[in-house]
C-alpha cells in the first residue's frame, strides 16, 4: 500500500512542474502556393491575427495558417529553444532586435502596424479613472504586464513621462493576463493596448491617456530562418501590409505604420 | 538474493524510460553556466525569489499538517456515506492541472469570488496578489500528498497500543498525541517533506490564483520561467537549484522512510 501510494506520489510530483508551451496544428494542403507556416505573434495581436488568418487562408486555399499566441519574450525564447515558427510577429523593436541578433530571422524585419497605450478598468468604470494619476490612487488595485513584455516596458515610460509613481500589485505575463484579471475584477486598472480594449469588446471599458504621455508601440514582422515553406511565409508577410490587411487592423484599432 | 536474468524485451524499454528522464537533467547540467553559478545564485532577485518560496512554502505545509492531519485521521478511522467521495474531492489538486485549480481559487476566494466577496465586503481582505494568496496556492496542490502519505501511515499502524492506552485511563487527546503521532512520525515526516516540495515547486496555481510580484508573490518557478526570457543562464542554475532539492528530497525519502 505505502509503496504502491509512494509510486503515484513520486509520478505526480515529477509531472506538476509543467508549464503551458505553443500549439501547432497541422493542416497540409496542395495547390499553386502550399504549405501550412507558424505564426508567432504578440498577445496582443490575437484578434486581428486570427481575422487575417482567415481571409489569408481563403485568398490562397492551399496554405494553412497556424497561430501561436503568447508574450513577445515567451516567442523569442520559444524560437530559439528550437519551436518551430514560420514568421514572428513582434510587439516591440528590442525583442526583434534580439532574435535578429541571435541570427534566427531571414531578410529583414518590416513595421506592420503601430499601436497605443490606453488605460484597461471594468465596464461603467467603477472606480472614476481619469488618467494615470488616478492609477496611484490609495486602495486602487493596479496591475501591468512585466518589464519584458513589451506592454509593460512602455506601462512604466508612460507613467514616468506623466510623473506618476505607482507600483503595481502584480507583473503579469501578457496583456491578455491583465485583461483577464481586469474582467475577473481581480484587478482595477491597468495599462493595455488600445487594440486589446477594442478586442475584449463590452467586457472592459478603456480610458485614453493624452499623447503627450502616451507611448506608441510599434510592431515588426520578419520571416524565420529556417522555414520549411519561404513562400508562404512571405506570402502572408505581405499580405499583412497589403491594403487589405492594413484595413483589417485598422478595424481592430492599430494606427498605419507611419 | 539470487540475480535474475532480466529478459532482452525488459531491458530495452526499461533503458529508454530511464533516460527518458535522466536526458532532460543531464542537458541542465551540461548547459548551466558553472562559472556565474555563484553570481546568479546571490543576485538580489534570486535571493528575493528564495526568501519567498521558503517562507511560503514552510507555511503551506505548517497550514497542511495543521488541516491535513485531522482530514487524514478522519478518513482513516470513521466510517460515513461519502468518504470516498470527499477523500477524491480533498485529493484532487494531485491530478488537476495547477492552472485550473489557480482559477477555481480565484472563483471561491478571489475579490468577486463565492467567499472572497464575502472577505472583502466585511473585513476588507483580498488575497489575490498577496504572499497569503501564494500560502493558499500552494496549500491547495500540496496537501493532499500529506493527507494521503498520513492516511497510509494511520491504517497501517498497530492500533493496540492505543487501546492499551485507553484502557489504562488515557483521554483522547492524550493517546493522540503521546501514543498515536510518535507511531506514525515516519509517515507524518514524509508527508511533511512531500507537501514542502510540492509546494516550494508550484507554479500554474501561484501565478494564476497570486499574480507575479518579486519579493510578495514571485517564487521561485516563476522567477525562472521569467529569467528564461531575460537571463536564461540565471534560470537554467536556478532551475538545478529547484532539481538538485527534488532529488535530495526523494532519494532521502525512500530509503529512510517509505520502504515498508
Amino acid at each position: 500500500m505505502r509503496n504502491r501510494i509512494w509510486l503515484l506520489v513520486a509520478a505526480v510530483l515529477l509531472a506538476a512542474c509543467g508549464s503551458s508551451g505553443g500549439n501547432a496544428s497541422t493542416s497540409p494542403s496542395s495547390s499553386l502556393l502550399s504549405g501550412y507556416i507558424n505564426v508567432f505573434a504578440a498577445a496582443s495581436l490575437t484578434a486581428s491575427f486570427n481575422s487575417l488568418g482567415v481571409a489569408f487562408h481563403r485568398a490562397s486555399p492551399g496554405v494553412g495558417v497556424n497561430f501561436n499566441y503568447a508574450g513577445t519574450p515567451t516567442l523569442v525564447t520559444q524560437i530559439e529553444q528550437g519551436a518551430p515558427a514560420d514568421v514572428f510577429a513582434s510587439a516591440d523593436t528590442t525583442n526583434m532586435d534580439k532574435l535578429t541578433a541571435d541570427g534566427f530571422t531571414s531578410g529583414s524585419s518590416r513595421t506592420f502596424a503601430r499601436n497605443q497605450l490606453e488605460i484597461v478598468v471594468a465596464p461603467g468604470n467603477p472606480k472614476s479613472i481619469t488618467g494615470l494619476a488616478d492609477l496611484a490612487k490609495p486602495g486602487l488595485i493596479y496591475i501591468t504586464e512585466g518589464p519584458t513584455v513589451p506592454a509593460g516596458k512602455y506601462s512604466l515610460q508612460a507613467l514616468a513621462m506623466a510623473g506618476v509613481k505607482v507600483t503595481p500589485k502584480s507583473l503579469e505575463t501578457s496583456v491578455s493576463a491583465v485583461i483577464s484579471k481586469i474582467e475577473l475584477g481581480e484587478a482595477d486598472a491597468g495599462i493595455v493596448y488600445t487594440t486589446d480594449i477594442t478586442a475584449a469588446g463590452p467586457r472592459v471599458q478603456g480610458v485614453p491617456i493624452p499623447a503627450a504621455s502616451n507611448v506608441i508601440a510599434t510592431y515588426p514582422i520578419v520571416a524565420v530562418k529556417g522555414t520549411r515553406y519561404p513562400d508562404v511565409a512571405s506570402a502572408f508577410i505581405a499580405y499583412v501590409l497589403s491594403s487589405t490587411g492594413q484595413s483589417t487592423l485598422a478595424t481592430f484599432g492599430f494606427l498605419p505604420p507611419s | 538474493m539470487r540475480r535474475e536474468r532480466v529478459p532482452i524485451v525488459v531491458i530495452v524499454p526499461a533503458a529508454i524510460g530511464a533516460a527518458f528522464f535522466i536526458l532532460p537533467l543531464l542537458g541542465l547540467i551540461v548547459r548551466s553556466p558553472w562559472r556565474d553559478a555563484v553570481t546568479a545564485l546571490t543576485a538580489p532577485e534570486t535571493l528575493e525569489a528564495l526568501k519567498l518560496s521558503l517562507l511560503a512554502s514552510l507555511s503551506a505545509t505548517a497550514v497542511g499538517l495543521v488541516l491535513g492531519v485531522p482530514l487524514a485521521w478522519i478518513y482513516a478511522r470513521v466510517e460515513f456515506p461519502g468518504r470516498d467521495l470527499l477523500r477524491a474531492l480533498t485529493t484532487l489538486p494531485m491530478v488537476l492541472p495547477p492552472v485550473v485549480g489557480g482559477i477555481a481559487l480565484l472563483l471561491a476566494f478571489g475579490r468577486r469570488g463565492l467567499f472572497g466577496s464575502w472577505l472583502d465586503s466585511s473585513f476588507g481582505i483580498t488575497l489575490p496578489f498577496t504572499t497569503a494568496g501564494v500560502v493558499m496556492a500552494e496549500t491547495f496542490v500540496a496537501m493532499p500528498f500529506l493527507i494521503l502519505t498520513v492516511e497510509a501511515g494511520l491504517r497501517s499502524m498497530d492500533r493496540r497500543y492505543e487501546e492499551a492506552a485507553r484502557a489504562l485511563g488515557a483521554s483522547r487527546w492524550r493517546v493522540f498525541t503521546r501514543v498515536t503521532l510518535p507511531l506514525i512520525a515516519p509517515s507524518l515526516f514524509a508527508g511533511a517533506v512531500l507537501c514542502w516540495a510540492r509546494a516550494l515547486g508550484e507554479f500554474g496555481a501561484t501565478i494564476t490564483f497570486a499574480g507575479n510580484f518579486p519579493g510578495v508573490t514571485q517564487t521561485m518557478p516563476l522567477a525562472v520561467y521569467l529569467l528564461l526570457e531575460t537571463n536564461q543562464e540565471a534560470s537554467f542554475i536556478l532551475s538545478l537549484v529547484l532539481l538538485l532539492i527534488s532529488l535530495v528530497v526523494l532519494v532521502g525519502l525512500r530509503h529512510r522512510w517509505l520502504i515498508a
